[in-house]
Formats: C-alpha cells, sequence, structure tokens
C-alpha cells in the first residue's frame, strides 16, 4: 500500500508568490494576499505528478510534501 | 512591580487577605505579607526533595494531572518524558515572559514566592538530566530581574542546587513568549516563533531536548514533589485538578491576582477581587488573544470542558469585566492593532491578514460604514487560524470572532447610525502602545 503524501508549508519561508496556487488548484486556494489555504493536505495519487511539479516550482522552497 | 508599562493594578502592594482558603502557590504570601526570602522559603518548604534519580516525580505529576499553566494547558508529564525520551544532555527553560497585557499572575508569583519557581525548575532539570535552568524574562522588567538574581545568588550562596540557573533579559515582543521563540533566542537568533519541526523537546537549545514550561506550572511541580499527586488532587476537578492563578481586572472593586481551585465558576472569581462596580456587559477571558462571553455566562467554572463549548479556554487565566458603559468593539478594536503590530512578520497572516482584520475592526468601531465591511471581515477573520508558524493569528481571530458575536446588537448600530455613546468614553482595557518591537534579538 502506498504511504499517503501529505502537503505541507513552511510558513515563514513562503512569501507569497503564489505559484502554488495556480499550479495545483485542486488542492490550494490562494488568500487576496496570494498566501496559500491548504484545501486538503492530502495528495490523491492522480494529483502526484501535478504535486511535484508544483513543489519544485516553489521559489521559495517553501512547499513540501510529506511520506506518512 | 512592573514598571515598564501601565499596570491596571498593582497586586504586589495588596495586603494578604483574609480570605486565604485554598491558596497553595501564594500561602506564604497570605501568611506573611511580604516576598519569601529563601530562609523563609525553607522555613515553609524545606529543601527541593530531590531523589536523585530514582523515578518518581514524572509519575507524581501525571498521576496529579498537572497541565501547563501558560495557556495550552498540555499535559506537563507528556512534556517531561517528551524531553527524557530524547537523545543527550537536557535543558529546561522557565517561561517567564508574560507577554500578556491583561496577565500579572507570573510577575506577581515571582515577585512573591520566586523560590517555589526556581524549586520547580530545578526538581524539573534533575528529573529530565539538565545541568543548567534558564530563565527567560522580558528586557523591560529590570526590577523583576533584579528581585530573581537576588533569589539565584541566595540559592548558589547555600550550595542549594546540583544545576545552573541563569537569568536572561530577552526583547519584549507578544509573540517572544512563544517556547520556540525563547530557544531560538538561546540559541543567538532572534526571540521570533520557529514554527517548523523539530519540536524543543526533541532538538531544541543547542540542539539538545529542551523542557519549556511556565514559572506557575513550574511551582505547582515543586509542591507536587514535597506533597504529592493526592494531596494536589483535593483542590479542583477530577478532570482538571489543582489551583490556578487568575489575574482579575477590569470594573472590578479589588483587581489583582488571586488563587483559586479549577472549576471555580468566574462570577465567584469576580466577587473574590471585590465583585464588580457596576452591571457587567461581557467578560474578556483569556486576555488579548482570548474570547469575549456574554454576562449571561459568568457562572461557567474556570475549566476547560465547560468552556470549550463557548469557544473559550481558561488560557494564562486572565479574566476583565467590561461595563456596561464601555464599547466593546472599540476595545477590541485596540487590542487588535496590539496585537497586529506585535506580530512577528513572519508569515503571510501576520504580515497581511492580522493588520487588515485589525483595519476592518478600528473602522466597525469607528462607525465607519460600507456595505462589505462586515462579510470581509468575516472572511478575513477565517482566513487568520491554522496559517501561520505560531498560533498567535488563530488568537487575534479568536479574539476578533468573539466579539463580533458577544457585540452582535453593537456591531448593526455601529454600521447603520455610526458609533454607540459608550464608544467616546475613555477605553476601559489599558493596552499597550501598538508599536512594533525595535528589535528581536
Amino acid at each position: 500500500m502506498n504511504p499517503n503524501r501529505i502537503l505541507r508549508i513552511d510558513r515563514i519561508a513562503c512569501t507569497g508568490q503564489g505559484l502554488c496556487g495556480e499550479l495545483l488548484p485542486e488542492l490550494i486556494d490562494l488568500d487576496e494576499w496570494g498566501y496559500p489555504i491548504l484545501k486538503d493536505r492530502i495528495v490523491p495519487d492522480r494529483l502526484r505528478s501535478h504535486t511535484r511539479r508544483a513543489v519544485a516550482a516553489c521559489p521559495r522552497l517553501a512547499l513540501h510534501t510529506d511520506d506518512t | 512591580m512592573n514598571h515598564s508599562t501601565a499596570a491596571p493594578f498593582t497586586p504586589g502592594h495588596r495586603a494578604p487577605g483574609p480570605d486565604s482558603s485554598g491558596a497553595r502557590l501564594l500561602a506564604g504570601w497570605h501568611a506573611t505579607g511580604r516576598p519569601a526570602t529563601l530562609a523563609d522559603h525553607l522555613r515553609r518548604y524545606g529543601p527541593p526533595p530531590f531523589t536523585g534519580g530514582t523515578p518518581g516525580l514524572v509519575d507524581s505529576v501525571e498521576a496529579a494531572g498537572l497541565t501547563g499553566r501558560g495557556g495550552a494547558g498540555f499535559a506537563t508529564a507528556r512534556k517531561l518524558r517528551g524531553v527524557m525520551d530524547g537523545r543527550g544532555p537536557a535543558v529546561v527553560v522557565v517561561n517567564a515572559m508574560e507577554s500578556e497585557p491583561g496577565s500579572r499572575k507570573d510577575q506577581f508569583l515571582l515577585a512573591v514566592a520566586p523560590h517555589l519557581v526556581l524549586d520547580g525548575a530545578v526538581l524539573a532539570a534533575a528529573e529530565v538530566g539538565a545541568d543548567t535552568v534558564h530563565v527567560c524574562l522580558p528586557r523591560t522588567r529590570t526590577a523583576q530581574h533584579r528581585q530573581l538574581g537576588t533569589a539565584v545568588e541566595e540559592r548558589r550562596r547555600a550550595r542549594l542546587d546540583p544545576v545552573r540557573i541563569r537569568l536572561h533579559a530577552l526583547p519584549h515582543g507578544y509573540v517572544s513568549s512563544e517556547s520556540t521563540a525563547l530557544v531560538r533566542w538561546l540559541d543567538g537568533g532572534p526571540a521570533r516563533p520557529q514554527g517548523s519541526p523539530p519540536r524543543s523537546h526533541e532538538r531544541g537549545v543547542a540542539r539538545r531536548p529542551t523542557l519549556v514550561h511556565n514559572a506557575e506550572t513550574l511551582a505547582h511541580l515543586a509542591l507536587i514533589a514535597r506533597h504529592g499527586p493526592d494531596w494536589f488532587r483535593q483542590a479542583g476537578t477530577v478532570d482538571e485538578p489543582g489551583t490556578t492563578l487568575v489575574t482579575v481586572s477590569g470594573a472590578i472593586a479589588a483587581p489583582g491576582v488571586l488563587e483559586a481551585p479549577l472549576g471555580t465558576p468566574l462570577a465567584t472569581l469576580l466577587d473574590r477581587a471585590g465583585g464588580p462596580t457596576g452591571p457587567v456587559r461581557a467578560i474578556l477571558l483569556g486576555g488579548f488573544a482570548g474570547t469575549w462571553l456574554p454576562a449571561e455566562n459568568v457562572h461557567t467554572p474556570l475549566a476547560r470542558r465547560e468552556l470549550a463549548p463557548l469557544g473559550a479556554s481558561p488560557g494564562a487565566g486572565v479574566l476583565v469585566a467590561l461595563p456596561h458603559t464601555a464599547c466593546g468593539l472599540t476595545e477590541t478594536a485596540r487590542m487588535l492593532a496590539f496585537l497586529a503590530a506585535h506580530g512577528a512578520r513572519q508569515c503571510g497572516p501576520c504580515r497581511y491578514g492580522l493588520p487588515a482584520v485589525a483595519e476592518d475592526f478600528a473602522a466597525l468601531a469607528a462607525g465607519h460604514a460600507h456595505p462589505e465591511l462586515l462579510s470581509r471581515l468575516h472572511r478575513r477573520t477565517g482566513l487568520l487560524p491554522d496559517r501561520g508558524a505560531c498560533r498567535h493569528p488563530d488568537g487575534a481571530a479568536r479574539l476578533a470572532a468573539s466579539a463580533m458575536r458577544t457585540f452582535a446588537d453593537d456591531v448593526g448600530h455601529h454600521l447603520t447610525h455610526g458609533t454607540c455613546p459608550a464608544a467616546h468614553r475613555p477605553p476601559r482595557i489599558p493596552v499597550p502602545p501598538a508599536t512594533p518591537l525595535e528589535t528581536w534579538r
């Protein structure tokens, strides 16, 4: 069985660039200042590659996934 | 006692009341009316009972059911075990920052019974295998620093403790009392919350397992070490045993710090502080990061279980009575402005969200209505919790949301007719200046 993949945001590193919300709108909304609002922390299998891309694209390296 | 900010009252100068029933931490103060020297302390309690490595204290604390008296209410024994299970030598930190403007209880306790707090810290250090106790105080409280310095020197001369005690003077930011901020400062960094894992009990000061406890919590621990868990449980409720220190202020005849069993109704606490000076409109429970409760809830016991359905908690035991003649929205707006200025500005909610909520609230309090103000305020307030590195935005959101609930009639009035007459009276809750900290180091 695959472990769950959990989205995590380093709130101090994040500066609200908003890329994650554009690349992964299924899981991440943005507030009016461009900071992420997690809609769901658990990454469904079908979104694994999108999530990987969003994690890699964050210019502040503030988006992470952890396995549980 | 507090020489830095305008204190709404000076509990240190309050004569010991005849009602000392149930006082534990403050028993010495009630009996003598003067701060306990080491000689006074040893006469009353004897030396701290070190067990010399034999298991005991953590089990006693667990059986006693002691929880942290700093606000979060975490089980003290679980914290102790977490540090004991960590790798390498441990560190103990006494959190005596008490940054909540409505709270005076730790300052008061440290002034009248410093050795009870230090005993607790040293006992905890011996239990978890730490060789140093760090006491963190705000830099602004110079008198407190001097008093505690004297107490530490008394102990050193008496060769009482097997560990070193060091006092530290930290920048006095509201969020600097967060445990990860203390750890970060002790490691040479800014006194700002850290947020990301690992947790302090795993890797804290100098990467060692670190026990951070509030001053009052450690004083209770010192008494549990002497009298045992059964004694501790003689006060309080089954779920929430023991006594707790409460700071009562606002429209009350004799504001000050008192000690009461957990589970004591809020109304009883107000009565013990001399009773209200007039009709009470609402109660602010827990301080600036706390919850407004309508006066109807005054018979609720000061206990987590009973307060939870009201969206409140005992917090650090701050109780402010708001009179009918005051405007709850104006008072809240001033507190929110302070909280916004005192964020660490590390995360989105503290950089933008909380200042925006504070501004919206100021507009509401000032009667500057525009059509979408209320819905925007609700939406922005809802976006604060769970999105910062620490719980600062969550506390501010709790205050704002509970004010809109408790003063719902006033919200309507302010939006349709402009400010209420009470909004033009002088504010009732003392709020320190809403200016950001100059330095975090």
